[in-house]
């Protein structure tokens, strides 16, 4: 598995082959609060870089979760379904959001390194 | 306009408190441990809300001020005890709910807490029934403190003595540190609980006393899932001025007497639908599965004609589910009918529920 990469609207990316697995980043579930909706996608819908991918909603609002990378959706996460908790417990392990076949992956060695994005935080507070 | 703040609002700052504007004020919405923990911990120990946006309205008078404010309050004034509080309404000349409100009598007169948002235009509203001999104050010189939840009882006692002889919506006058101050046993939670009415100069000594007791500070957040679980009101959601008690599902804070002689603004409108029904209803919905129906969500018939709306909506933490509110056509709003909630463009299926989501523990 790659080193984790990062967006600006706080999602997390990793690279196995050709298959990547997304999140939304430690930060992001900060930024949010307590987590109790999670809607993915299904296996075989098409997402554009930066497109709607998934939904996650706070007790506070709903927010949309893009994908960080395009191409065709392999797996959403049902267990972050069933159980929209466990996300602000481990949202950049077992609480990924779906895994999909990307198509370039220059669009992934494009996003930030974890340095960036802590910086890019720190520079973005919210 | 300038934002306002509360007395607490370095106290607030001091406790980790994220703020947001609210009704003109800096406002906490959660503090360090968020939203479902401080909801929790009011269902379990107790919490406390700083509430001192809202208004503390008094009135003095005599007779004839008990006859100027049932003309916009549909309570039974003239026989309300000294220190008995009604759960009421500002009411238009059709009927709509100008704010909601809890009235209270006083020895001279009575107090009215308003809604932050509402309360300039509401004093503007009562302000036209009253005569030249009617004093009437907003007293912003003190502050209003909730504390709810199942403890609340025997740590305020310790403090105050007295205050657990106190029947569900009665108040009384209490020494505390060399002042008086008024604590009525209500709130907003549907827990257990009191609102104090304190000092400005006070307040603080007041919250360390509570902080010391593990009593944890309470936002807006957890307010609003704590009251949509209890069914309970929020005006400018649930509530505003085109909608009107009967249709709120509100009837029964009209007084029995004021609903036979009428007597108030919007009466006859009132009358009608007293006898009639009105077209729509405010209802309890909960969805069926883990789908949050927010405010402003549209409800269809199963047969997918639009019957309604959502006008509060979140996840219930001690139901754990989500839950909601809303107005249905009348036909529709039978507990139990199935209905849907079109979210991000997709219907699901949800059900008309009772009220409130989670059982109450008033002390009557």
């Amino acid at each position: 598995m790659s080193e984790k990469k990062f967006s600006k609207k706080h999602e997390w990316v990793s690279l196995d082959g050709d298959v990547a697995t997304v999140g939304i980043t430690k930060h992001a579930t900060e930024m949010l609060g307590d987590i109790v909706f999670v809607e993915v996608p299904d296996a075989g819908k098409a997402v554009e870089k930066e497109g709607q991918a998934a939904v996650v909603e706070s007790t506070k609002a709903a927010s949309d979760v893009y994908s960080p990378i395009s191409g065709e959706i392999t797996e959403g996460n049902k267990a972050i379904a069933d159980d929209p908790g466990s996300v602000n417990t481990d949202p950049e392990g077992a609480s990924w959001f779906f895994k999909l076949k990307i198509k370039d992956k220059g669009e992934y060695d494009s996003l930030m390194s974890k340095d960036e994005y802590d910086k890019f935080c720190k520079e973005n507070p919210s | 306009m300038e934002v306002q703040k509360t007395a607490l609002y370095n106290y607030h700052k001091n406790l980790g408190a994220k703020f947001v504007p609210f009704a003109g004020y800096e406002m906490p919405i959660q503090y360090k441990d968020g939203i479902v923990k401080e909801h929790i911990s009011t269902r379990t120990h107790a919490g406390f809300f700083d509430v001192s946006h809202m208004g503390q309205f008094f009135l003095e008078g005599d007779e004839t001020l008990i006859q100027s404010l049932e003309k916009i309050i549909p309570a039974d004034l003239k026989n309300l005890k000294v220190n008995h509080s009604k759960y009421s309404f500002l009411l238009n000349n059709e009927g709509g709910i100008i704010d909601d409100l809890i009235i209270t009598r006083t020895e001279k007169g009575f107090c009215i807490i308003l809604n932050a948002a509402c309360k300039e235009n509401d004093i503007k509203q009562i302000s036209q029934f009253l005569n030249k001999d009617h004093k009437h104050l907003l007293n912003n010189d003190l502050s209003l403190i909730a504390l709810q939840g199942p403890k609340s009882v025997e740590i305020l006692e310790k403090l105050i003595p007295g205050v657990a002889n106190l029947k569900f919506m009665t108040g009384s006058n209490f020494d505390y540190e060399g002042e008086k101050l008024y604590v009525t046993r209500s709130g907003y939670t549907g827990e257990d609980g009191f609102e104090i009415s304190i000092s400005n100069t006070k307040v603080e000594k007041l919250i360390d006393y509570l902080i010391s007791n593990e009593v944890k500070p309470i936002g807006l957040g957890a307010r609003d899932t704590l009251r949509l679980e209890a069914g309970l009101c929020l005006y400018g959601h649930d509530l505003n001025e085109k909608i009107n008690p009967v249709e709120a599902n509100l009837r029964w804070a009209i007084a029995k007497k004021r609903k036979e002689v009428g007597g108030f603004n919007g009466w006859e409108k009132i009358k009608n639908l007293l006898v009639n029904g009105s077209e729509k209803i405010r209802v309890g919905i909960k969805p069926d599965g883990k789908v949050i129906a927010r405010e402003n969500t549209k409800i269809f018939s199963l047969d997918n004609n639009e019957i309604g709306f959502v006008t509060s909506g979140t996840f219930g933490p001690s139901v754990n589910a989500p839950v909601a509110m809303g107005y249905v056509k009348s036909e529709f709003s039978e507990v139990g009918t199935s209905i849907q909630l079109e979210v991000r463009g997709k219907k699901y299926g949800g059900k008309i529920s009772e009220l409130p989501f989670y059982k109450k523990s008033y002390v009557k």
